[in-house]
């Protein structure tokens, strides 16, 4: 038996890195605008209006589809300049956009009923019973599942909803409820909801002692290594900390999600598309990453085995979780 | 100005949560008090039985009850307790937008300050919807809240801060109580009834940080905000909220209580709270747009 394909959705963090993920084979690529209406603001990262303009293009001659995400919680007082980013986005002709802020939906339900509203893990709609209100109000046609549920009940959830699910597979994993973190900006002042940023790269420090390398964000200390061990990034729920007599990575440990072996059974579970994650990575690990989960969808479609070589090939040597989709990760 | 005493966070044993509000309806000078669970479905059944007599007895103190709905509702059980709550015809504070799915049309709800509320245009969807009160997201700088608590003023709306306790900065499908213990959340053993205010994660060199509370995640630091209260006056606030922690939550209450009406020195109040809880270190950065842990006064 043959299964509909799920569709691969990519990060594109530069023109450069939508013109390789179209490339490689992705089907559909997101991507967000140079400033604080995306959850991926960082220095360096996102597109002009002449640049997604042109990305837009780019992906649609090669049959791709483009998602561009306005999913950061706006301003009060500055909600202008979110409503733009909807405007300018239908005006490209993207062919979906992400939002997760309540007011946001209202505004696009109502200003722009022709643009297709996706819902952004950012709303971490985390049951069926609010996916259907998402849907009902505001005429949401895609839910991105937060990465609260096991693949059981990603599967429960589908059987109840008229939506499309999108889950993430691949890439950095948030240990929190998304869209409901302040971490970031209890420690740093800069938050994701309020500036599309989280531990920022602007607040940390690597302070080497000459026995150790301490990582540290603003003035908290997050990761100590010994001297000739990699430091890793200061990501605050990713940090080693001290705990009821206990030393360690209280939150989660310093592990990317790869979820590749479940392909089959979110396919078995009704989702639609995977999303990868990594909007701030290269070139060349968007291609590789695309081209492994292109040749695994494919794959799945066509009744082969799924080619895993690859696949563990992106990760190897860092650390790997199936993250909540295993049941036993709370 | 009003105060609102905010729901326990933290997993009390029944009597102590009897006996805390008994001392609440009696003495605390508030006005609002919000009851139930946000955090855990796992703690309910410890002492939902005695939210009845609970809520009686602060209504008979002259206190408006309000009940919590979950914060994080994920579970087959969860969606149909919360379900229940919804229809229940009990004031309700909403602490997920679940809820705006499972209440009536003409309901009338509290949101919480767990809820997404930043900005005017989702403080005019929730007005539409039925809000009545709406406590916001401490980590909105004065700017913001300044512009809300205007756009509250035209919808009816009353504008709530959190204005003492420590911060909830996170939730997690994961119980980080039970993953210090060595458990999953399935078999949690309730590690987090041992620590009534929560259980402190320190930084490697030793600096108090965070605190961990279930599935929960929330500052080490107190919000304490009663410095700032002419300034919110002045910028449209007429809530403030107070959280409980273990300690005496009558005289911080009463501190507040008396901060907001002149009667006494908001310098006065402060050193009071400091006295009274020496170990406590306070933050209010949030407000300023600076890290939420920093100390402004």
């Amino acid at each position: 038996m043959t299964l509909d394909t799920l569709e691969l959705v990519c990060p594109a963090g530069t023109p450069a890195s939508l013109r390789t993920a179209v490339d490689a084979g992705a089907h559909t690529v997101y991507c967000g605008f140079s400033d604080e209406t995306n959850a991926r603001n960082f220095p360096g990262l996102n597109f002009s209006r002449d640049e997604l303009a042109a990305g837009i293009a780019y992906a649609h001659d090669a049959g791709a589809r483009v998602f561009v995400a306005v999913n950061t919680f706006p301003k009060a007082g500055g909600e202008a300049a979110w409503h733009r980013a909807l405007a300018d986005a239908e005006g490209m002709g993207a062919d979906a956009v992400i939002l997760a802020d309540l007011g946001l939906l209202a505004h696009a339900a109502d200003r722009h009923p022709g643009l297709r509203l996706h819902l952004s893990v950012q709303a971490a709609a985390a049951n069926a019973d609010t996916i259907n209100f998402y849907a009902d109000r505001f005429g949401v046609k895609r839910v991105v599942l937060p990465r609260v549920f096991s693949v059981e009940e990603i599967a429960a959830i589908n059987r109840e909803i008229s939506v499309e699910t999108e889950a993430f597979v691949f890439g950095g994993l948030c240990v929190m409820a998304e869209g409901r973190c302040l971490l970031s900006s209890y420690a740093t002042g800069r938050s994701p909801n309020m500036n599309g940023v989280c531990s920022p790269a602007s607040h940390v420090v690597y302070q080497d002692t000459g026995e150790v390398l301490r990582s540290r964000l603003g003035p908290y200390t997050i990761h100590v290594s010994r001297k000739g061990q990699a430091a890793p990034y200061p990501t605050l729920c990713k940090g080693c900390f001290a705990a009821g007599g206990a030393t360690m990575h209280v939150f989660e440990d310093p592990a990317s999600l790869d979820a590749a072996r479940l392909i089959p059974r979110f396919a078995e579970a009704g989702v639609k598309a995977l999303k990868i994650e990594g909007r701030q990575r290269s070139k060349a690990y968007v291609s590789a990453v695309v081209r492994c989960f292109r040749d695994a969808v494919d794959a799945l479609a066509e009744g082969r085995p799924i080619p895993v070589a690859g696949l563990s090939r992106l990760t190897e040597g860092q650390t790997s979780t199936q993250g909540a989709y295993v049941k036993t990760w709370r | 100005m009003q105060l609102t005493l905010g729901p326990v966070l933290y997993h009390w044993p029944a009597e102590q949560l009897i006996d805390f509000y008994a001392r609440i309806a009696d003495e605390a000078p508030v006005d609002r008090v919000v009851i139930g669970e946000a955090v855990c479905s796992k703690r309910r059944p410890f002492y939902e039985v005695h939210l009845p007599s609970i809520a009686e007895r602060l209504a008979r103190g002259g206190k408006e009850v309000v009940y919590a709905s979950l914060a994080l509702i994920t579970l087959r059980h969860e969606r149909r307790a919360e379900r229940e709550l919804a229809r229940s015809g009990l004031s309700l504070e909403i602490n997920d937008l679940t809820l705006l799915g499972l209440i009536g049309p003409q309901a009338s709800f509290s949101v919480g300050p767990l809820v997404n509320t930043y900005n005017e245009g989702t403080l005019a969807f929730l007005a539409g919807q039925g809000a009545a009160h709406v406590c916001l997201p401490p980590e909105l700088p004065l700017s913001s809240v300044e512009v809300l608590a205007r756009a509250g003023e035209q919808h009816g709306v009353p504008i709530e801060v959190w204005a003492f306790g420590r911060v909830p900065l996170a939730i997690s499908a994961r119980c980080y109580h039970a993953r210090l213990a060595g458990r999953t959340k399935d078999s949690c053993q309730f590690a987090c009834a041992d620590d009534p205010d929560g259980l402190s994660v320190d930084t490697l060199e030793g600096e108090p940080f965070l605190t961990v509370n279930g599935v929960q995640t929330l500052s080490e630091r107190y919000t304490n905000l009663v410095c700032d209260l002419p300034m919110l006056r002045q910028a449209g606030v007429t809530s403030l909220r107070l959280s409980p922690h273990s300690g005496d939550m009558v005289a911080v209450a009463r501190l507040f209580r008396d901060v907001a009406d002149e009667a006494i020195d908001p310098d006065d109040g402060l050193a009071q709270l400091w006295a009274q809880a020496p170990e406590r270190r306070f933050c209010n950065g949030f407000l300023f747009g600076d890290a939420g842990a920093d100390w402004t006064h």
